[in-house]
């Protein structure tokens, strides 16, 4: 079986940055996994600016953290489309590649496959089920990755930061959300992000607005939300679930395994940026190393 | 086009795909005409993937008699078409002393149906069985023979098996109007004119529509919808067995469930509507869902949702199925077939060959052996192609390329996104699209543009 001192299972900002500080200590047999055919993470489709000033010192966009991100890990062995399905007591991993299933172990484990939003589903919304309903994640690599529009009048439900990349992931292919709503009586994100929303593009923060359900047959034609009491209906043909992120913890459900194991940056909670990422894997990397000595 | 056949199917859900593999294996030339841009867009996609005995059946009951026939025909034929089965047994579960007091009479009528093998369990031998269920779970009726498949690889496979033997299956081809000239039936269609000798009206939701072209119907469809709530594959392991409640007059009310995807579900509701096509969510009915499963297995607290949908059952006025002969119409009615359509399926289809060699024509005494037209495996506990390589594309649901890639080949290929998710699940798990949804979008770019 494939033995390695420190597995990495996710090569974002945390675990490219974690690899590269065991490297750089002197763990040398350091492999890193990542289920995407490009390492990178999630800063892969955040086409807009606001990435690497936390560990860089710099104002990039994402796609271009990213590409600084597998810079820094030249060298190292980070293995994409490769995926790992199980994880067992003993620090043992069941791994999927492109020959099929194998297993790998380590001394140590770092998991680093950090977080996604909650879509739809999840937060039990009613209505219908019509096309163009979808997270920020999946709208950035529509449009970032893919080039492709998926509508062009959606509502945004959130205010988080996510929330605000999602408005800057719609003005980059010329999409108009015509509202973002949200729940609570004032916005999550702190200011300026309702003033960029209102005169940067235009497009109204309704606060207080419960979303009920969403409404078309193929596409999506409207939404129901609730405010104050009263119901209304806005005219949409596309519904993006923005925030509420959860930590990717589908190979641990119920929590790690053993002390083979840690976990850092989003999937150990609770949202980071990709810069305090990028620090935090840095620092899983000296305890794992001190742990090795 | 204007096209000839013996035998024109309405309606390419899971009852309509049977009974083309039917009339298609005895060597008829067959078409099918779905209205829905791909195979089993209606009642069919919903459906909660049980596999019935019939021991809660009406007695007696046409009902019965196909679902017991399609049940032993599923196992007989599940290997050669590839086809699941997840050997999860039911019980149906008493939560107080009224329901305790009903007990005797479900083992009774399960034996009068000819289910020889249920039998009452008290609650030690319930907690054996069950540790996760609540401690307030009383005692229950033990069915073994129920189990667990996939609702869409089966009709798949059926009218997979169906092309194999020449049938035509015509989507996007909603029948608009039907002409009988006393000796065949013109049907025109979105995709233009079929001349059948026989027609078989399979349309589910809207076989009393459909029906109205042969005769006054003798069934009017009352569309159930049934909410579902699914959990994330962590809650597998909390249930073995299908819990069932205690049966009401109207329905078999909410059952908790594993899927062969590796989930567990609670629902469906029961809700009649008029809308025969859309059937939507809504959240307070979720939450109690949600809330009911969480009260019979606490464990399911710390579980995430994975999915909600809402499925509409073609129930009907009747009683029973209504399948039956109008031997001087040339047609065949086949409506009023609920959710235990999916198990009745091939019994169904059988019945209905028998109503045509009575009605219309011999059919050949002993057909050759059919082609077998395996299906790829969607089920857990199998062998799935993610096993042996390739690029993972849905990483919830371990959906490789590959699968994608053949979903969108082949005699009868995904013909929109519902589709393709019920030939691969993919974008059906835990992130519902949120990592591989816009990477699918671009990989189906241009692929469903309303073919036949």
């Amino acid at each position: 079986m494939e033995s390695h001192d420190v597995i990495i299972v996710g090569g974002g900002p945390t675990g490219l940055s974690a690899a590269r500080r065991l490297t750089d200590l002197g763990i040398r047999n350091v492999v890193v996994l990542e289920r995407e055919a490009e390492a990178g993470g999630i800063p892969r489709h955040c086409g807009h600016l606001g990435f690497g000033w936390q560990s860089h010192r710099r104002l990039w966009s994402g796609p271009r953290f990213a590409e600084e991100l597998r810079k820094s890990a030249k060298g190292l062995d980070v293995r994409t489309a490769t995926t790992v399905i199980e994880l067992s007591k003993d620090g043992q991993l069941r791994v999927q590649g492109s020959s099929g299933i194998s297993e790998m172990k380590a001394r140590h484990v770092l998991i680093a496959t950090g977080t996604r939003e909650t879509p739809r589903s999840a937060r039990l919304v009613g209505g219908s089920r019509p096309q163009g309903v979808m997270n920020t994640g999946a709208l950035q690599q529509h449009v970032y990755l893919y080039h492709n529009k998926p509508f062009a009048r959606p509502v945004i439900i959130g205010s988080e930061l996510v929330s605000f990349s999602a408005l800057l992931t719609c003005r980059h292919l010329g999409i108009r959300p015509v509202a973002m709503l949200e729940e609570n009586p004032r916005i999550s994100a702190q200011r300026p992000g309702d003033l960029i929303a209102r005169f940067a593009f235009g497009v109204p923060v309704r606060t207080s607005a419960k979303l009920i359900s969403i409404e078309g047959r193929k596409n999506v034609e409207a939404v129901e939300i609730e405010r104050r009491g009263k119901r209304e209906r806005i005219a949409c043909d596309g519904v993006i679930f923005t925030g509420l992120f959860r930590p990717e913890t589908a190979l641990f459900p119920t929590g790690l395994p053993s002390e083979k194991f840690s976990s850092a940056g989003n999937a150990s909670g609770p949202l980071k940026t990709s810069g305090e990422c990028w620090l935090q894997g840095a620092g899983a990397a000296q305890d794992i190393a001190r742990r090795l000595a | 086009m204007e096209q000839r056949f013996d035998i024109a199917v309405i309606g390419g859900g899971v009852v309509g795909l049977a009974l083309l593999r039917r009339f298609a294996i005895a060597g008829l030339k067959c078409v099918l005409l779905e209205r829905g841009s791909d195979i089993l867009s209606g009642a069919s996609k919903g459906n909660s993937a049980l596999l019935h005995t019939g021991f809660d059946a009406p007695p007696k009951s046409l009902e019965l008699r196909c679902m017991k026939a399609g049940y032993a025909e599923y196992l007989r034929i599940r290997q050669k078409l590839n086809l699941p089965l997840i050997e999860s047994t039911a019980i149906v579960v008493a939560w107080n002393e009224a329901e305790l007091t009903a007990l005797p009479g479900i083992v009774e009528k399960a034996h009068k149906n000819g289910i020889a093998d249920v039998r009452a369990i008290s609650q030690t031998e319930l907690r054996l069985k069950e540790p996760e269920l609540a401690k307030n779970a009383l005692g229950g009726v033990f069915v073994p023979g129920e189990h667990i498949i996939d609702a869409w690889s089966a009709p798949l496979a059926y009218a997979h098996q169906a092309l194999a033997h020449g049938a035509v299956i015509l989507r996007n081809a909603e029948v608009t109007d039907g002409e009988f000239t006393g000796e065949e039936w013109t049907l025109a269609s979105k995709q233009g004119k079929i001349t059948a000798s026989v027609v078989i009206n399979a349309a589910g939701n809207f076989g009393d529509l459909v029906e109205a072209m042969a005769r006054p119907s003798p069934f009017a469809i009352k569309p159930r919808k049934g909410q579902v709530v699914v959990f994330d594959k962590p809650a597998y392991k909390l249930l073995r067995a299908i819990v069932l409640p205690v049966p009401t007059a109207r329905t078999k009310g909410v059952v908790l469930f594993r899927t062969a995807f590796g989930n567990l579900a609670v629902g469906p509701t029961a809700e009649d509507q008029d809308e025969r096509e859309i059937a939507t969510c809504d959240h307070d009915t979720l939450e109690k869902l949600k809330s009911r499963a969480v009260e019979m297995i606490p464990a399911l607290a710390a579980i995430d949702v994975n999915a909600i949908y809402a499925g509409l059952r073609p129930a009907s006025d009747q009683k029973d199925y209504v399948i039956e002969a109008v031997k001087d119409r040339n047609w065949i009615t086949v409506g009023g077939i609920r959710s235990t359509g999916l198990t009745a399926a091939l019994g169904i289809a059988d019945y209905a060959s028998q109503l045509y060699e009575k009605n219309f024509a011999k059919l050949p005494k002993k057909p050759p052996e059919p082609i077998w037209t395996p299906v790829p495996n969607l089920s857990e506990g199998r062998i799935r192609p993610f096993m042996m390589g390739g690029e993972i594309v849905c990483h919830c649901e371990h959906v490789t390329r590959g699968e994608i890639a053949a979903a969108l080949e082949g005699p009868l290929p995904a013909g929109d996104m519902g589709g393709l998710k019920r030939r691969t699940r993919a974008m059906m798990g835990r992130c519902q699209g949120f990592y591989c949804s816009a990477h699918i979008a671009d990989i189906t770019k241009g692929r469903f543009d309303g073919k036949p």
